[in-house]
């Protein structure tokens, strides 16, 4: 999963401006196709998007700055129940709760990171730290009564409003979470670009050589905390708002932390489309074999596994990098 | 509160901690040999839950015999697990190999699902409600068999590491794989009976707790974040540490369970993991580094 200057990402020099034009025209495209598309695939779309937004958020984190985290729905689930509970007790619009949630959820993730950085922690000792942390309050939700407990919480719906966040259509949805992976993904792109991108891969790469040359890696590991539990927060508001519904398996929970990470690392993790790629491949995926095998729901996740197993030993640097193999071997031959 | 509730909580919690103990034993065996941070530890131990589910349904053999298949099955699923899938990636970055055994598990678990429905299931004995009293103290038989069980074979396996070659040459890899192999040990081998080691500990404290806990394919989740935890606590790779960590966290787990509701029993592990983390990530009791 490390490698060499030539993986500074898919869009990683400068756009060219027939590059743009089509990253424009596709962003432009994707404005039209709710109108096309059944209502299923609507909703397909929707899971694509938000995932790539939590994906960059794990990205970030786990891909540039390399500190693998087994735990990032604990911002998901501390996302989700800010603003609901907001929502719920003091009628709070979610536009404004997003803001707390992203608050709380990075609050969370420096105090997490602080904890963890400053004593060196890193690789499988950090992973499980972040798990445990999740599972704490994944505990502390199925057990308190005041935040739904096992039950979870149902989000009143009082029709469409655009000022609470509420829509009877799923079209709205289409367009907050199309807009925020593109905030995302541009985000991630000009962090790619910047010093502080090369900061991240030279943590991620040797943290102790970066160090000695410089970089303060706390610091750096910080930044990327917070952009990463920022990002996956807003993906559990937005989701909770989607749904109308959350319970603390499905925010908190292992496997949810399993569904955000998944992409990215499928895709190709410390890439700016990886995430984005993996999205595209799983979700669609992960929803047919849920409607196909209604009875035996685990199903897409023994695919899961069984996919996971395959990158990992096949193609180490995900999708992205078996593309670029691809097509570094086609020009070769070309030439 | 009386004192009989604390102490009857500490018996329990003992009693479990044992069966921890035994999971965390094959987990930390692994980690030592090979470094790998084995996720799907308590898929392995589902599969040997149903394996003694299975021999007492369809072939009526008593829950504590099975163990007869259980050990051999899941050595052989250990082996397969390490020689096809460990082992090309096992010069990969470590989480890598974290991954690997996450997709594993989530593989297994899911397998048994589409396989067997994801029900409940229950191994009923006829000793199934026999306890003991001592004052106002009770021990189930179940759990103390549970204990007993995953005591003998923690023993067995520690016998196997500190008085047999194979155990001396496990050492070796532990301590210099490099330098193993220059002493002629097949480091390559070592390793496939390692991770058939661990994996029959797990497969044995399946069968150990399998007549008083619920089957499902799930159900090896509960265990194997315990299992991190006692890991951690004992010191990563030492068996010993794993096995006094065990009996540690079934206690915190218990006591838990006497001062804050429902799933919250945890907390006090949790809390105390956290802390070990953060303070003192060899374990209480030090590692082979």
């Amino acid at each position: 999963m490390h490698g060499n200057q030539d993986r500074q990402g898919y869009l990683g020099r400068a756009l060219n401006w027939k590059k743009g034009l089509i990253v424009g025209l596709i962003f432009i495209g994707l404005h039209f196709l709710p109108w096309t598309l059944a209502p299923q695939w609507v909703h397909i779309m929707i899971m694509i998007f938000l995932f790539t937004v939590m994906g960059q958020g794990w990205n970030i984190l786990g891909g540039y700055a390399g500190q693998f985290s087994f735990g990032h729905a604990l911002f998901f689930g501390l996302g989700a129940y800010t603003s609901t509970l907001m929502f719920i007790h003091w009628g709070l619009s979610p536009w404004i709760g997003i803001f707390f949630s992203c608050f709380i959820g990075i609050m969370m993730g420096l105090f997490v990171g602080y904890l963890s950085f400053r004593y060196g922690l890193t690789g499988p000792f950090f992973a499980l730290i972040m798990l445990a942390f999740a599972e704490i309050f994944h505990m502390i939700s199925i057990s308190w009564k005041a935040v739904g407990a096992a039950l979870g919480l149902l989000i009143p719906l009082k029709g469409t409003s655009i000022a609470l966040m509420q829509f009877v259509d799923k079209k709205p949805f289409y367009f907050i979470t199309l807009w925020m992976m593109a905030g995302a993904l541009y985000l991630i792109w000009r962090i790619e670009k910047s010093r502080m991108g090369l900061y991240f891969l030279a943590v991620r790469e040797d943290s102790d050589a970066a160090e000695a040359l410089g970089v303060n890696t706390f610091r750096y590991k910080m930044i990327a905390m917070t952009i990463s539990a920022g990002l996956t927060s807003i993906g559990g508001t937005i989701y909770a708002q989607y749904l109308l519904y959350i319970d603390p398996d499905m925010t908190f929970g292992v496997l949810n932390s399993v569904e955000i990470m998944i992409r990215p690392i499928i895709g190709g993790p410390g890439t700016v489309l990886g995430p984005l790629l993996g999205s595209l491949v799983l979700t669609p995926l992960a929803e047919f074999t849920r409607l196909a095998f209604q009875s035996y729901s685990g199903v897409y996740l023994m695919i899961y596994g069984m996919i996971l197993v395959a990158v990992i030993i096949f193609l180490p640097d995900g999708l992205i990098g078996f593309a670029k193999a691809i097509i570094h071997k086609i020009r070769r031959e070309a030439r | 509160m009386n004192l009989t509730y604390i102490v009857q909580s500490l018996l329990d919690g003992l009693l479990l901690g044992g069966v921890y103990s035994l999971v965390a034993v094959g987990l930390s065996l692994i980690f030592g040999v090979m470094k790998v941070i084995n996720f799907a530890h308590g898929a392995l131990m589902m599969l040997g839950m149903y394996c003694t589910y299975w021999a007492f349904s369809l072939l009526h053999i008593d829950p504590y015999a099975s163990i007869l298949i259980t050990i051999p099955v899941l050595f052989i699923v250990g082996v397969c697990f390490q020689k096809f899938l460990i082992n090309p990636i096992i010069d990969a970055p470590e989480h890598n190999q974290l991954l690997l055994t996450l997709g594993v598990s989530l593989f297994l678990e899911n397998l048994v699902v589409f396989l067997w429905s994801p029900d409940y299931r229950v191994v009923k004995t006829p000793y199934e409600f026999v306890y003991f009293y001592f004052g106002d103290l009770s021990i189930s038989l179940l759990r103390f068999l549970a204990f007993c069980l995953a005591m003998l074979v923690a023993f067995v396996v520690y016998l196997v590491l500190t008085k047999t070659d194979l155990g001396k040459a496990i050492r070796a890899a532990t301590e210099e794989p490099r330098g193993a192999l220059l002493m002629g040990i097949n480091v390559r081998r070592i390793y496939w009976i390692t991770f058939g080691i661990g994996a029959a500990c797990a497969g044995v404290a399946g069968t150990a707790v399998a007549p008083f806990f619920p089957v499902y394919p799930t159900v090896g989740g509960i265990f194997v974040i315990t299992a991190f935890m006692v890991v951690v606590l004992g010191g990563m790779g030492s068996v010993v540490g794993a096995f006094i960590g065990g009996l540690i966290i079934g206690v915190a787990d218990s006591m838990g369970g006497l001062f804050f509701p429902g799933a919250m029993k945890h907390l006090i592990s949790f809390i105390i993991f956290i802390l070990i983390l953060l303070f003192r990530p060899t374990g209480l009791v030090g590692s082979t580094k």
